[in-house]
């Protein structure tokens, strides 16, 4: 009884120990957060505001400036048609930013929800999850991917919900290795005592327990949609044409590549580059942070 | 451990067959009909359906995937739609082209990831750890048709050092294919170098920090022996899994880059069925790439359990 009244004081102690250093204080004094984050922050910037900032618009072919390269008049030069490359990069941001966001908030949300169960239900569920995960593993996401929206269309939604629902499996698995973790804690059982219901157990005790690993997984994910939409979109799966989209653009343009005609792919590519390598620093920081 | 792999090998076979039936679904939904993507959009309803019934597409869903299981089971992958023919030789000819990309890849890399991962662990915190981990980490996240754009812009148009091609034609010389296939492997390596070092280098930490380095290294070894005799052996069991592992995402992972290089491969296979809406040459190029996948991870289970004193004992007992 005395153990079972102890334990909410530790976790307070616990908590007001942190809070003198709360986790975004510590993020903010590294580097790697501070540059991946900006990084981040001017994508979303261009994908809120993009149409705004871009000095030109970005659907606009001048057809007596094709195939120009970058100048004063054109920062990135411009594409086949005439299309004013910096212009389409900036607003390019919002199409791969937009599915990329949603489809990794389905995938956790689904994913976090069917670990928790997986892991603090067990038995046959567990059983029959853990298959279709090996089953999905079996196969590169960009294949399941590529396989399922070329069955279904490529249409933003449709995006979404196939790398949504192919992330669920693999969050669930990470999700639920925490939770046979947490399973194993004297709360777990004073709750079980006192007579809670599954849900309210699974929800309200265990789910705050393990957001520091559903956090972690959201970032990693995050990264991996947008190598897969950029991916999808560069084999003609993903974002359509005239959209600005840099997988779509450099799929259009890498043809011209060995003419000599460099900045109207290299420039999305490198957008693409900087995207994810900056979420990779941000993730690499918070799975630090919490390590810590 | 003869049961551990027979376990093992069992629910491989499960896996295996949920693959089988999740491949078959997808390319059964594929949007319009495959006798409307053949005849194309000009020919009459009927003509449509005639050639769909000689296809057999018209027919109840479990009753096709009963026909297309049974088939495969037998080594008849079916009938290609695109070509006419068979689609065995064509599986089997991008297959046998996708290993050879593979293969270099795989030659570069894995000395590369395991020396970088090792190095950056003993170098744990220091700035050639932090440069190798962030480094790595941002290599394996970006798509490999950007750092292939990369490498084509940099070797193949303002250097004009390499073919930007990766086909070196019919009948070319071993070395002239091998010229080839050097920028596409490159964007593989990146990708891999990340996984493969980071691999190394936890293990290397772990080993580092364990008691019987710390033992040999109280007893007066010196600090190549004990890195050599204690720390890389135990630490390069974990590595192997994940190059197992790696080798299914290498074969499969391959689409983008045999696209962007135009090599005929499995990936540039697959790409090909979807656009064209060839089911069976589809449904055979993605449960290929399950299979070899599969098989990787298997050999790779196993020799970890054979290499892994504690689990051969282990299991003996």
């Amino acid at each position: 009884m005395t153990d079972v009244a102890a334990e909410p004081t530790t976790q307070v102690a616990v908590a007001s120990a942190r809070g003198e250093m709360p986790p975004w204080r510590l993020l903010l004094r590294r580097p790697t957060f501070i540059v991946g984050a900006a990084i981040l922050l001017f994508w979303v910037v261009c994908a809120i505001f993009g149409h705004l900032i871009a000095p030109q618009d970005p659907f606009a072919q001048q057809l007596l400036a094709t195939n120009k390269a970058p100048s004063g008049a054109h920062w990135f030069g411009t594409d086949q048609i005439g299309r004013d490359v910096f212009s389409r990069v900036l607003v390019g941001a919002r199409s791969i930013l937009v599915i990329a966001f949603f489809a990794t908030v389905l995938g956790t949300v689904a994913g976090t929800a069917l670990g928790l169960a997986m892991g603090y239900l067990g038995g046959t569920f567990d059983i029959v999850g853990g298959r279709i995960v090996e089953a999905v593993l079996a196969l590169p996401l960009i294949v399941v991917a590529f396989v399922f929206v070329a069955a279904l269309g490529p249409s933003p939604p449709t995006i979404i919900v196939v790398i949504g629902l192919v992330f669920t499996p693999l969050i669930a698995r990470t999700v639920r290795s925490a939770v046979l973790v947490e399973r194993q804690q004297d709360y777990l059982a004073s709750a079980r005592l006192l007579g809670e219901n599954r849900s309210y157990i699974m929800f309200v005790e265990v789910l705050p327990n393990v957001l520091p690993v559903v956090l972690v997984e959201f970032t990693v994910r995050l990264g991996y949609a947008i190598f897969t939409i950029a991916g999808l979109s560069f084999l003609g799966f993903g974002v359509q044409p005239p959209t600005p989209d840099w997988g779509a653009d450099i799929s259009a343009n890498y043809g011209v590549l060995p003419a000599g005609y460099w900045w109207m792919t290299l420039f999305p590519a490198l957008a693409i580059a900087s995207l994810v390598i900056a979420i990779n620093l941000v993730t690499d920081s918070i799975e630090q942070v919490i390590a810590s | 451990m003869t049961t551990y792999i027979l376990k093992r090998l069992g629910l491989a076979l499960v896996t295996l067959w949920l693959l089988s039936v999740i491949v078959f679904f997808a390319c059964q939904v594929l949007p319009g009909d495959p006798g409307r993507a053949i005849l194309g959009n000009l020919a009459s309803p009927s003509a449509v359906a005639a050639l769909d019934h000689q296809l057999g597409v018209d027919r109840p869903l479990i009753e096709q995937y009963w026909t297309w299981i049974t088939g495969v089971l037998h080594g008849n992958f079916g009938k290609s739609t695109q070509f006419s023919a068979p689609v065995e030789p064509y599986v089997r000819a991008a297959l046998i082209n996708s290993l050879k990309l593979a293969a270099l890849a795989f030659v570069i890399v894995v000395p590369l990831g395991v020396i970088g991962g090792v190095v950056a662990a003993l170098n744990y915190g220091r700035p050639a750890d932090r440069i190798i981990s962030v480094a790595g980490l941002s290599a394996t996240t970006v798509p490999e048709f950007v750092s292939g754009i990369v490498v084509i812009v940099v070797f193949g148009v303002a250097l004009k050092a390499l073919p930007v091609s990766a086909s070196a034609g019919a009948g070319a010389s071993p070395a002239s294919q091998f010229q080839h296939l050097i920028l596409p492997a490159i964007p593989l390596i990146l990708v891999l170098f990340g996984y493969i070092s980071r691999m190394a280098r936890a293990g290397t930490i772990e080993a580092l920090n364990s008691d019987y380095t710390r033992t040999a290294t109280l007893k007066g070894l010196k600090r190549e022996v004990v890195i050599r005799r204690h720390v890389l052996r135990n630490s390069l069991l974990p590595t192997i899994t994940v190059i197992a592992t790696q080798l299914g995402y290498l074969i499969g992972g391959l689409v983008i880059v045999e696209v962007l290089f135009n090599y005929q491969g499995i990936g540039n296979l697959i790409y090909t069925a979807a656009k064209t809406k060839d089911f069976p040459m589809l449904a055979a190029g993605v449960l290929t790439i399950g299979i070899v996948y599969m098989v990787a991870t298997l050999i790779a289970d196993i020799l970890y359990t054979v290499l892994n004193p504690r689990l051969r004992l282990g299991g003996a007992e």
